[in-house]
C-alpha cells in the first residue's frame, strides 16, 4: 500500500501512462476483497446476536437506504417514500403469505407471494414516483413525506386489509431446502446475499445507458430533454428500480422482526432511512451500508454508552440526532465525504513527487 | 378574482355551485328523506364545524410555514416541533399562573425567540441550500422531539379552558327538530368558536399587514425579488428575522390552541408538520390565502371523512393532494416561478 514501496510505484506509474486516473481505483479491489472475506467468514468470528441483530439489520436498512441513495445520488430526487415501499412489500408478504392473523392472510405459497409482493411494492413506488416527479427539489421531499405519512395513518386506521394498530405477527420466511432462514447464520447469509446483489445491481445500473442518462437528467434535465431523452420516464423508471430494492429490504425486515405494524412505516422510521443514507453519504452505493452500520451500532449500544456517562439510556435519539446534525453541518456528503477528504489530504501530504511525475 | 372568472368561467361556475350546495346543506333544515340518505344533520353539522375549527388550527400552523417559505425559501421541517414546544410552554404558563390568555403572549415571544435563533444560527449559514436546510431541520426536530419527551414525558396534556369559554354556545343554525316539532339549534363548544374567530382575525390581520403596511410591502417585495430588495438598501436580514420570529411565534400560539381543544403528546409535532405540509402543497407555497383555503379543505375532508368513511379518511386527504398535484402542481393559489 505505501507509496514508498518501489514495486507499487512502478506499477502506479505504468498504469498512469495507460489510463489518466488509475491509482486508487486499483487499490479498491484489495479493500473489497478484504471486506468480502471478512463478511463471508463473519459467522466464525461473531456470535448470533451480532449476526442477526447487528449485521442482518445493517444489511436490511442499508438496502432500503441504498434505494434512496440511488434516487438521490444518481437521480437527484430525495425521496422519503422508500421506507413505505419497503413496508408495503412487508405488508404484502404478510397478507398474501402466512401470518399469525390467519383470517386475514391468504396463505399463498412462497414462490407466488414473494414475487407478487415485490411487484405490488414496485407498482406503489412507481405511482408515488409518477406523482413526485411532477415537482422538483424540496417539493419532492415534502410530497413523498406527506404520502409516506398518509400510508402510515392509513395502515393504522384500516383494519380490513392492514389489520390496523396491531398489524401482523408471526410472519416468517418459508422453509426452503430444509433450512430455517430465521436462524442467525442462514439469515446472515440471506441478507448478505441480498445486500450484495442489490449493491451490484445499483452499480451495474448506474453504469448502464439508463443510469448514465439518469445522471444526465440529474445534472441538466433541459439539455437531456433537448437531446431527445424522456426526462419524466427516466425519473419514474428510477423510482421503479429503487422500489424493487426497497421491497426486497422490506421483506427481509419483516422476516427479521417476524412482524409488521404501522410503526414499521412510521415517520421516525422514514426519517431514519434518510438519516442513514445522508450520514453514510449519497455519492456512492457503499455509503448507505456504512451509514446503516453506524446507525445500528449507535442504536444498539448507545443506551449502554449513555448510561456509562451517567445519562438516561433512553436519550439515544438525541445522540443520533446530534450526530446527524454534526454530519450535515460539517460534511454534507456524509462519512464517505469525510473519508475522501481525509484520504486526499493524506495523499497530498505523503508524496509530493507524484504531481511532478504526471506533468 | 374577476380575472379568474373571465379566464375560467366553467371552473368558477362549478366552484360557486359546490359552495352553494354546501351552504344550503349547512343552513337549510333537512327533510326526513334527506336524513334517511345522508344521516342525521346534527352529525353532519358537527363534522363540518369540527372540520372548520381544525382548519383554523391548521391555518395557524401552516401560515407561518408558508410565509417563511415564501419569503426566505427556507424549508423549516422543525415547524411541527415549534408547535409542540409552544403547546408545552403554554401548558406550563397556564398551569403556573392560572391564566390562559397570558400564555399566548409569553409563548409567542418565547417560541419567536427560538425562531430567531434558528434563522440566525442555522438558516443564515445555509442560504439557498434547500436540501441541507431540510436535513438540518429534520435533525433539529428529532433532537427537539427527544428533549421534549425527556422533560414532559410520554403522557398527553390538555390545557384547561378558562371558565368564561367553557361550555357550549348556541348557534343560529338549525340542527334538526325534536320530538315536539320545535327546531333545535346547533350547540357547539364556545372555545372552538373563539378559536375559529381568533384564526379568522389573525388571518385578516396578516392579510392587512402584508397588503397595506410598509413591512408588508417589504415582505412582498422580498418574495418577488430578494436581491433587488437588498440592493435597494433594505436590511433584508432584519426582515427575515422578523418574519421567521412571527411565523415561529404563530406556530407556538397554535400549539396552545391545539393543546386546548385537542391534546399535546409526543408525535403531535410530526402530525402538525405533515398537516401543514399538505395544507401548503394544496394551497400553494408562500400564499397566505392559499394556506387558508388549503387548511379549511383539509380540515373539512378529515372530519367529514372520519364521520362518513372512518377507515379511509386519510385517503380522502391524500386524494385531494394527489388531485391538486396532478392538475395544479404549484398548488391552488400558488404561482409558477
Amino acid at each position: 500500500m505505501s507509496a514508498s514501496d518501489p514495486l507499487s510505484q512502478i506499477f502506479q506509474s505504468s498504469a498512469r501512462r495507460a489510463a489518466p486516473e488509475p491509482t486508487w481505483v486499483e487499490r479498491i479491489p484489495l479493500a473489497v476483497w478484504i471486506v468480502g472475506f471478512v463478511l463471508l467468514i463473519m459467522p466464525l468470528i461473531a456470535n448470533n446476536f451480532w449476526l442477526f441483530q447487528v449485521f442482518g439489520w445493517t444489511f436490511i436498512l442499508g438496502m432500503i437506504a441504498l434505494s434512496l441513495m440511488f434516487l438521490a445520488g444518481y437521480g437527484g430526487m430525495v425521496s422519503l417514500i422508500q421506507m413505505s415501499v419497503a413496508g408495503m412489500a412487508g405488508y404484502a408478504v404478510a397478507i398474501l403469505g402466512t401470518s399469525g392473523m390467519s383470517d386475514l392472510s391468504l396463505g399463498w405459497p412462497w414462490w407466488l407471494h414473494i414475487p407478487v409482493a415485490i411487484i405490488i411494492a414496485a407498482i406503489f413506488g412507481t405511482i408515488v414516483g409518477a406523482l413526485a416527479v411532477r415537482t422538483e427539489g424540496i417539493y419532492t421531499i415534502m410530497i413523498t413525506l406527506a404520502i409516506a405519512s398518509a400510508f402510515f395513518y392509513f395502515t393504522r386506521q384500516n383494519y380490513e386489509i392492514f389489520n390496523g394498530y396491531s398489524g401482523f405477527n408471526l410472519v416468517v420466511p418459508p422453509r426452503l431446502f430444509g433450512v430455517d432462514w430465521r436462524q442467525p447464520v442462514p439469515f446472515y447469509y440471506l441478507t448478505l446475499a441480498c445486500a450484495v446483489l442489490s449493491y451490484l445491481a445499483v452499480i451495474y445500473v448506474s453504469r448502464s445507458p439508463f443510469g448514465l442518462a439518469l445522471q444526465g437528467v440529474r445534472d441538466g434535465p433541459r439539455r437531456m430533454a433537448a437531446l431527445g431523452y424522456n426526462v419524466t420516464a427516466h425519473r419514474i423508471a428510477a423510482y421503479t428500480f429503487a422500489s424493487v430494492i426497497a421491497a426486497v429490504g422490506g421483506i427481509l425486515l419483516v422476516w427479521q422482526n417476524s412482524q409488521i405494524s404501522p410503526g414499521t412505516v412510521g415517520i421516525p422510521a422514514v426519517i431514519d432511512i434518510l438519516v442513514i443514507a445522508v450520514v453514510g453519504g449519497l455519492r456512492r452505493p457503499i455509503g448507505p451500508f456504512v451509514g446503516a452500520l453506524i446507525y445500528v451500532l449507535l442504536r444498539t449500544f448507545s443506551p449502554d454508552l449513555l448510561t456509562g456517562f451517567g445519562l438516561s439510556g433512553e436519550r439515544f435519539k438525541t445522540l443520533i440526532g446530534m450526530g446527524f446534525l454534526l454530519i450535515v453541518f460539517f460534511s454534507p456528503d456524509g462519512v464517505l465525504g469525510l473519508w475522501d477528504r481525509w484520504r486526499a489530504r493524506q495523499q497530498r501530504k505523503r508524496d509530493p513527487l507524484r504531481d511532478r511525475s504526471t506533468r | 378574482m374577476q380575472e379568474f372568472f373571465q379566464k375560467r368561467p366553467i371552473w368558477s361556475g362549478i366552484i360557486i355551485l359546490v359552495l352553494a350546495v354546501f351552504i344550503w346543506l349547512v343552513l337549510a333544515p333537512w327533510s326526513p328523506e334527506m336524513e334517511a340518505v345522508l344521516g342525521r344533520k346534527r352529525v353532519f353539522l358537527n363534522a363540518v364545524f369540527g372540520g372548520v375549527t381544525l382548519g383554523a388550527l391548521y391555518f395557524l400552523v401552516a401560515a407561518g410555514f408558508t410565509l417563511i417559505f415564501g419569503l426566505m425559501r427556507n424549508v423549516n421541517l422543525a415547524h411541527g416541533s415549534l408547535y409542540l414546544l409552544g403547546g408545552y410552554l403554554g401548558f406550563e404558563v397556564s398551569e403556573r399562573t392560572g391564566s390562559w390568555l397570558l400564555a399566548f403572549p409569553v409563548v409567542f415571544v418565547l417560541v419567536g425567540l427560538v425562531g430567531i435563533v434558528l434563522q440566525n444560527q442555522v438558516f443564515r449559514r445555509m442560504e439557498g441550500e434547500e436540501l441541507r436546510q431540510t436535513m438540518v431541520t429534520i435533525g433539529i426536530s428529532v433532537v427537539l422531539a427527544d428533549l421534549m419527551l425527556w422533560s414532559w414525558g410520554g403522557q398527553s396534556y390538555t390545557i384547561m379552558t378558562p371558565d368564561w369559554l367553557s361550555g357550549p354556545a348556541e348557534l343560529p343554525i338549525v340542527a334538526g327538530t325534536n320530538r315536539d316539532g320545535d327546531t333545535v339549534y346547533l350547540r357547539y363548544p364556545a372555545v372552538r368558536i373563539a378559536i375559529l374567530i381568533a384564526a379568522i382575525v389573525i388571518g385578516v390581520l396578516m392579510w392587512l399587514i402584508l397588503n397595506k403596511s410598509r413591512l408588508g410591502m417589504l415582505i412582498r417585495a422580498g418574495v418577488d425579488d430578494r436581491d433587488m430588495l437588498a440592493a435597494s438598501g433594505i436590511r433584508i436580514q432584519w426582515v427575515f428575522l422578523a418574519v421567521f420570529a412571527f411565523g415561529a411565534g404563530l406556530a407556538g400560539i397554535a400549539g396552545i390552541v391545539g393543546g386546548t381543544f385537542q391534546s399535546l403528546s409526543p408525535g403531535e409535532d410530526t402530525r402538525f408538520l405533515l398537516a401543514s405540509l399538505v395544507v401548503v402543497i394544496v394551497g400553494g407555497m408562500g400564499s397566505i390565502p392559499g394556506a387558508a383555503i388549503g387548511a379549511v379543505l383539509i380540515g373539512l375532508s378529515e372530519q367529514l371523512g372520519l364521520v362518513y368513511a372512518p377507515t379511509y379518511s386519510v385517503v380522502v386527504t391524500f386524494l385531494i393532494m394527489v388531485a391538486v398535484l396532478a392538475f395544479r402542481p404549484q398548488g391552488l393559489l400558488g404561482r409558477t416561478r
